[in-house]
């Protein structure tokens, strides 16, 4: 059942895909100084809010493992992060090749580019943390505490544009049609990262059973 | 459309699904992975409950 959710949604990302590749590339018009170049911020922008909105879920789990105790809330947590941590290189990516066309440089130090490398080096870390302890309670505690403390990064991030003077470009009004193809494609890559956040949680479930037959073999 | 620039725009899509088609193959690799475990793991479970 849940194998069928997963290629239908897949199947329903497909479609969108092809829509929006079709929308952007042949149906909205030309940016003045940019030429196709800018057409890079359909998926560069959409990719930082679908992290965005996978951080935020992984740090309000993270906050419930801390009150409750439950482990599923642990494995929301790490499947959540690390799919966001995949968004977040598609962010990056993006956002250095665009920058090497319009500003004639991979990389500045200004607060949007620095915080939003901070923000990979925090989440890569938790994810490197999580392997280094072997006692699943401990595990789930401590790393339930970093990602709490790792999404202080987000909002700086988010707001750094407005608090500092960044090389990166300010909030800008866009027109309806560029919108739309933004949210369309914003909505593409939300139903993606459902599908993987529901691949990695089957593995978290996988790795539980795990766990319980190495206690078992040991035992007998 | 405006095609300058055109190659750096196929080469950002381009970073973007190989982004997106590495973590897919690292899921299922995993999972291949985790599965073959568990398989492993009953297999020795069975074999020590007929010892």
């Amino acid at each position: 059942m849940r194998n069928k959710l997963v290629y239908i949604l897949g199947a329903l990302v497909a479609v969108l895909f092809v829509r929006n590749l079709y929308v952007i590339l042949n149906v909205l018009p030309d940016e003045a100084n940019q030429g196709a170049m800018y057409r890079i911020m359909f998926f560069h922008i959409p990719s930082w809010w679908t992290a965005g909105l996978a951080l935020t879920v992984a740090g309000v789990t993270s906050g419930l493992y801390l009150a409750t105790g439950k482990m599923k809330y642990d494995a929301i947590s790490v499947s959540v992060t690390e799919v966001a941590v995949a968004f977040l290189c598609i962010g990056m990516t993006t956002g250095m090749i665009w920058a090497r066309i319009i500003w004639g440089i991979w990389w500045t130090w200004d607060a949007r580019l620095t915080s939003a490398l901070i923000c990979v080096l925090l989440y890569g870390g938790y994810l490197i943390l999580r392997n280094g302890i072997e006692d699943p309670t401990s595990r789930a505690r401590i790393s339930a505490a970093f990602n709490i403390f790792a999404f202080v990064d987000v909002p700086i991030v988010w707001y750094s544009i407005r608090w500092w003077r960044t090389q990166h470009p300010q909030p800008m009004s866009l027109p309806p049609e560029m919108w739309s193809a933004l949210l369309w494609n914003w909505l593409a890559l939300i139903l993606l990262m459902i599908i993987f956040i529901k691949m990695r949680l089957r593995q978290e479930e996988m790795r539980r059973e795990v766990d319980g037959l190495r206690r078992l073999a040991h035992a007998i | 459309m405006d095609e300058r620039n055109f190659q750096y725009m196929f080469y950002g899509f381009s970073a973007a699904w190989v982004v997106i088609v590495i973590y897919a193959l690292t899921l299922f690799a995993r999972e291949s992975k985790i599965k073959a475990e568990i398989d492993r793991l009953k297999s020795m479970l069975e074999e020590k409950d007929r010892k």
